[in-house]
């Protein structure tokens, strides 16, 4: 069968179910395109011949009732693998090697699936074009020179290039949505406490997420489905009934009622978004959506909390990194300077300045002036969407401010690299579930995203609208593979 | 407000991260941009607003306190950067 590679994760788990395909011969096309896609620099550690023998003993003795039958898969390198390294696209954990399996990657092999190697991202998940990775950047194959977006660029990239069926990556304030807008793939970032963060490196974690990343929206449903389970190895795991969230997902969305928040008309916003907006409302209308305005009064100030509140918790995680137990280490003429040593050789340039503002907003004096504040605009920001909540079911914004930019172009100022965020970053602060679908071109035929938010743990409900508008939207990704 | 040099140098030593003059220069800069930017909250009264620690709005859940895990030493051991048998090793910290 040709063409294995355009398949989509659902059409490759029915023809391996139909026996059509087998688990060998899908391993071996992502592996051969992949190999052939280096340029892209979508991964870090690439772990082939154990994909291609496990995809052997699969077909040896397949088990067809699983979800994900022997699909290969590649996942961001945030994600503790057995005997697999894992460097978090950080130095300082460049000789890596996990004794242990995270919880949402032991789900997906559980479910059948076969690891074929880490995926690039920006250093400890911080940043939002996968430029601060210490093993370089990643194209998007949407164009050359061009970012993927981030933290899960290589994500992003692997997914749109066909180099992956699907990916999984994570979320701390857009990581997820971002990259799927900048690359026209669906990214949904779950509800807070819905997968486990057991074995992912930490970066906020009052924040972070673990979610699919997909070519379309039925897939990211049976991802979904797959990752999200309750642990008790995190403690903020939660415990709820879940949905079969792909067996149930449905395009019936009559009568939902979708807000639109006038604050996320930020200025200076281009007009190409505003009428992908307006599009997307119109898109929403066709499938029997009632759509309201609503209002979110807080949202300017969501991302100064963020860059409160994600730096103090990053500082806190990153103490861990001193050299001694593992990772990187720095010889120093004492235990304080092979620590100094080790840290400012090891981590990059966006780590440490982000160290430093949580240090800083976390030390003695600075606390209730920062820290303090921070977590009561929070507040103030999930209560915004409570509020809002009384009245929809659901709220649509775009997904970014811009589409994907040059490599190179944002790297010298820190601000406007941070605005990247600005409409997905207020989703994670209420700890809410949040996907980004394609929904359209800019001039230069980039592709743009829409985000749709929900109710915590309403995931059904966003795919659902996701699905239906999907339909409506019928966008096709331009690739045109320039980098083969 | 502005973050001086003498600040960046308390930081980076509370960070544990060295820091030389030109990157100390560069961080200050930085930081007093982000900084600006962060002011922003200033413009809102939180006198009265409780601060939200967890956006789960469950309470920690209790479990038996049993071992589940045993003989994890090697496992633990494993990516030590310097390991003399069954300890980690650092630079010499008593005279």
């Amino acid at each position: 069968m040709s063409d294995i590679t355009k398949q989509s994760l659902s059409e490759l788990v029915e023809n391996i179910k139909g026996k059509k395909l087998s688990s060998s011969e899908v391993t071996k096309a992502f592996v051969e395109r992949s190999e052939k896609s280096k340029e892209l620099n979508a991964y870090i550690t690439e772990d082939y011949a154990n994909a291609l023998n496990k995809a052997k003993k699969f077909d040896e003795k397949p088990n067809l009732d699983l979800k994900l039958p022997g699909i290969p898969m590649a996942v961001k390198d945030l994600f503790c693998t057995r005997d697999l390294r894992t460097t978090a696209g950080s130095k300082i954990l460049n000789n890596f090697v996990p004794t242990y399996e995270s919880t949402v990657t032991q789900n997906i092999w559980n479910e059948g699936a076969i690891l074929m190697g880490k995926l690039n991202c920006d250093e400890f998940a911080m940043g939002s074009s996968n430029e601060t990775s210490f093993f370089g950047n990643v194209q998007n194959p949407i164009d050359k020179n061009l970012v993927p977006g981030g933290s899960s660029g290589g994500s992003s990239s692997a997914v749109a290039a066909q180099l992956t069926p699907i990916t999984i990556g994570t979320d701390t304030g857009g990581s997820i949505r971002q990259p799927a807008s900048f690359t026209g793939t669906v990214g949904l970032k779950p509800t807070y406490g819905s997968c486990s963060r057991y074995g992912i490196v930490a970066f906020a974690s009052s924040l972070d997420q673990a979610g699919p990343m997909a070519q379309n929206v039925k897939d990211c449903a049976l991802l979904q489905e797959v990752i999200s389970t309750y642990d008790e190895k995190d403690s903020t795991s939660i415990d709820f009934k879940r949905n079969e969230y792909s067996k149930e997902l449905t395009k019936d969305i009559k009568g939902k009622k979708i807000g639109i928040p006038k604050e996320y008309r930020v200025d200076g916003m281009p007009k190409e978004i505003e009428d992908l907006w307006k599009k997307g409302i119109e898109y929403a209308k066709d499938c029997g959506a009632e759509i309201i305005d609503i209002s979110l009064p807080h949202t300017n100030y969501a991302l100064p909390t963020y860059y409160i509140v994600a730096p103090a918790e990053a500082s806190s995680n990153l103490a861990r990194y001193d050299g001694v137990k593992y990772g990187f280490r720095a010889e120093g003429e004492n235990l304080i300077d092979m620590y100094e040593k080790t840290r400012s050789e090891g981590f990059g340039a966006e780590v440490q300045r982000r160290i430093m503002i949580g240090t800083y907003v976390l030390s003695s004096g600075y606390y209730d002036a920062y820290y303090l504040k921070a977590q009561k605009v929070r507040k103030l920001i999930k209560n915004d969407f409570d509020e809002a909540y009384k009245k929809v079911d659901a709220i649509l914004t775009p997904s970014t401010p811009s589409s994907a930019f040059k490599i190179g172009e944002k790297t010298n100022d820190p601000v406007s690299m941070y605005l990247n965020d600005i409409f997905t970053v207020p989703v994670n602060l209420a700890g809410l579930p949040g996907i980004s679908i394609p929904a359209g071109h800019d001039a230069k035929g980039y592709p743009l995203g829409l985000q749709i938010i929900g109710k915590a743990f309403d995931e059904q409900n966003i795919l659902n609208i996701a699905y239906a508008m999907e339909e409506k939207i019928n966008f096709k990704n331009n690739i045109t593979d320039w980098w083969l | 407000m502005s973050i001086d040099l003498k600040t960046i140098k308390h930081i980076s030593k509370l960070s544990r991260i060295s820091v030389d003059e030109k990157k100390a220069e560069k961080l200050a800069g930085d930081l007093n941009s982000i900084f600006d930017f962060i002011e922003k909250l200033n413009e809102l009264k939180t006198d009265n607003v409780e601060p939200l620690t967890s956006v789960a709005e469950t309470t920690l859940k209790l479990r038996s306190d049993e071992v589940k895990s045993k003989n994890l030493r090697d496992q633990v051991i494993k990516n030590s950067p310097k390991e003399n048998e069954d300890y980690f090793v650092v630079p010499k910290v008593i005279e």
